[in-house]
């Protein structure tokens, strides 16, 4: 199996402004081009497009836009973890040698069809989202005592985060009493315990080890995958607080990359609800089982930057198919030490964590120097 | 319109179990999802187990489990804070314009 770097990135700022999803995925394969003088539409073999829109042929039709004719070229749909997915497509087109150069495109609208999994007959009326998170924070506060206060951490460390983040969709900041006194949608969830759906677009370029030095000096090289699907259902969780599939791809992606939680310098999670984040550090490794709560209030009074340095989901926004490809950028950026204000010094082995329906699925990636 | 949904419309629980298996299938489906054989569809036990809840605008809402098998979200009727293991009873269900379940609290 080859190596598989990154070696090139674009995004657009997240907005709500009114755009096509065509328009939207092409305008952040512009900023990629910018910034790799030496990449012409010839090099790239792969165009693959994550995206939970209905719209069909976008693959194509990004390649035609972007003067490329690839020799495959496909969408990715999974949901919120659409862009990983996406990505581990392209990763295994290339290290199985079938190509060299894959460009994956995500991007996604506000009004996006993947935001509700109407699917799903078991959640009856409870569809919405906010609901399975309402669940899940009953089941985390009851086992290992975890507060509204530490929920309003995780938020406004990610708020804070955001704030240095230009792709941000958040012109504000959100403190923590801003946090506490927001709008209480159940009990336990309150408006700004949620990632916000709206419009954006992010961008990367893989390439094989013989070719990736040609684009990029030092590429990051993706050294560990996991991926689980326990199921589609969100009952099928067998227990609440805490996320089977996160836990099975973060072993399987450490074991591959073999590394351990405590190699990350950086991480990237899946912050789709204040809880997410805290039960994913237990699930990956990162902090021990019912602590996760006590590392996010540690990070927030140190400004720490360590664990979503972009600001997550909840501080930027969730486009959910440019969301695990934006994750995936930011791991890049930092270890490219070229994260400007959000910099961690010294970043060289980054973690990924995407997923999708209550944690149905999970994808987990290891990014190295 | 599967199977499930039409029963639902007409306030019927009902759920698909395999012949060859016994495989209480769960979501509904056609098909087994241990064995891939046909289901045969049967009503199914309205005495069900309190998994997790929370509330929303004053109004409890769970997740409960019946036939050890088949988990479902729905409304609880109570006015008491509900417990965790409490019994409940899927008193009513039915499909308007998407599935709707409604749970009574039973015993301790």
């Amino acid at each position: 199996m080859r190596r598989v770097g990154i070696v090139s990135a674009g995004q657009t700022k997240f907005t709500k402004d009114d755009s096509s999803i065509e328009s939207l995925l092409v305008s952040s394969v512009k900023p990629l081009f910018d910034e790799s003088k030496d990449l012409s539409q010839k090099d790239i073999d792969v165009v693959l497009t994550s995206t939970n829109s209905n719209q069909k042929y976008l693959a194509n039709i990004v390649s035609e836009l972007s003067g490329i004719s690839p020799r495959i070229a496909h969408s990715v749909e999974s949901l919120c973890n659409s862009g990983t997915n996406c990505i581990v497509s392209a990763f295994s087109y290339i290290a199985s040698g079938l190509a060299d150069v894959a460009l994956v495109v995500g991007a996604e609208k506000t009004d996006s069809p993947g935001l509700v999994l109407d699917w799903d007959v078991s959640r009856g009326q409870y569809k919405h989202p906010i609901y399975w998170s309402s669940l899940f924070t009953s089941s985390h506060m009851r086992k290992y005592g975890t507060t509204l206060e530490d929920l309003a951490y995780v938020s406004a460390k990610n708020h804070v985060n955001g704030r240095a983040n230009p792709f941000s969709y958040f012109d504000r900041s959100y403190s923590f009493e801003d946090v506490m006194a927001s709008k209480k949608l159940t009990d336990n969830v309150r408006l700004l315990d949620c990632s916000m759906p709206c419009n954006g677009s992010a961008s990367i370029l893989l390439a094989s080890e013989d070719v990736a030095n040609k684009f990029k000096e030092k590429p990051v090289w993706i050294t560990g995958i996991g991926q689980k699907s326990i199921s589609a259902g969100f009952t099928k969780n067998s227990d609440l607080s805490s996320m089977q599939s996160t836990s099975i791809a973060a072993s399987d992606a450490f074991s591959m990359a073999r590394c351990s939680p405590r190699e990350i310098d950086v991480a990237e999670v899946h912050d789709a609800f204040s809880i997410c984040e805290i039960m994913a550090l237990e699930d990956l490794g990162l902090a021990e089982r019912g602590r996760g709560a006590k590392i996010v209030r540690d990070l927030y009074e140190t400004g720490s930057r360590k664990v979503n340095p972009r600001g997550g989901l909840i501080g930027t926004g969730h486009p959910l198919g440019a969301t695990g490809i934006a994750q995936t950028i930011e791991a890049y950026r930092q270890i490219c030490g070229e994260s400007g204000k959000r910099q961690i010094d010294g970043a060289r082995t980054a973690l990924v964590h995407n997923m999708s329906a209550a944690a149905t699925s999970s994808t987990v990636m290891v990014l190295r120097s | 319109m599967n199977r499930f949904e039409k029963e639902l419309k007409e306030g019927n629980f009902v759920c698909g179990e395999c012949p060859n298996c016994k495989n209480i299938v769960w979501p509904p489906s056609e098909y087994c999802s241990a064995c891939l054989g046909g289901v045969i569809w049967r009503g199914a036990s309205r005495s069900g187990t309190l998994i997790e809840y929370s509330r929303k605008n004053g109004e409890w809402f769970g997740m409960a489990e019946f036939e050890g098998k088949i988990r479902i979200l729905g409304t609880i009727m109570s006015d008491n804070e509900p417990r965790v293991g409490q019994k409940l009873r899927l008193e009513k269900c039915g499909y308007d314009e998407g599935e709707r379940f409604l749970f009574n609290v039973v015993g301790n």
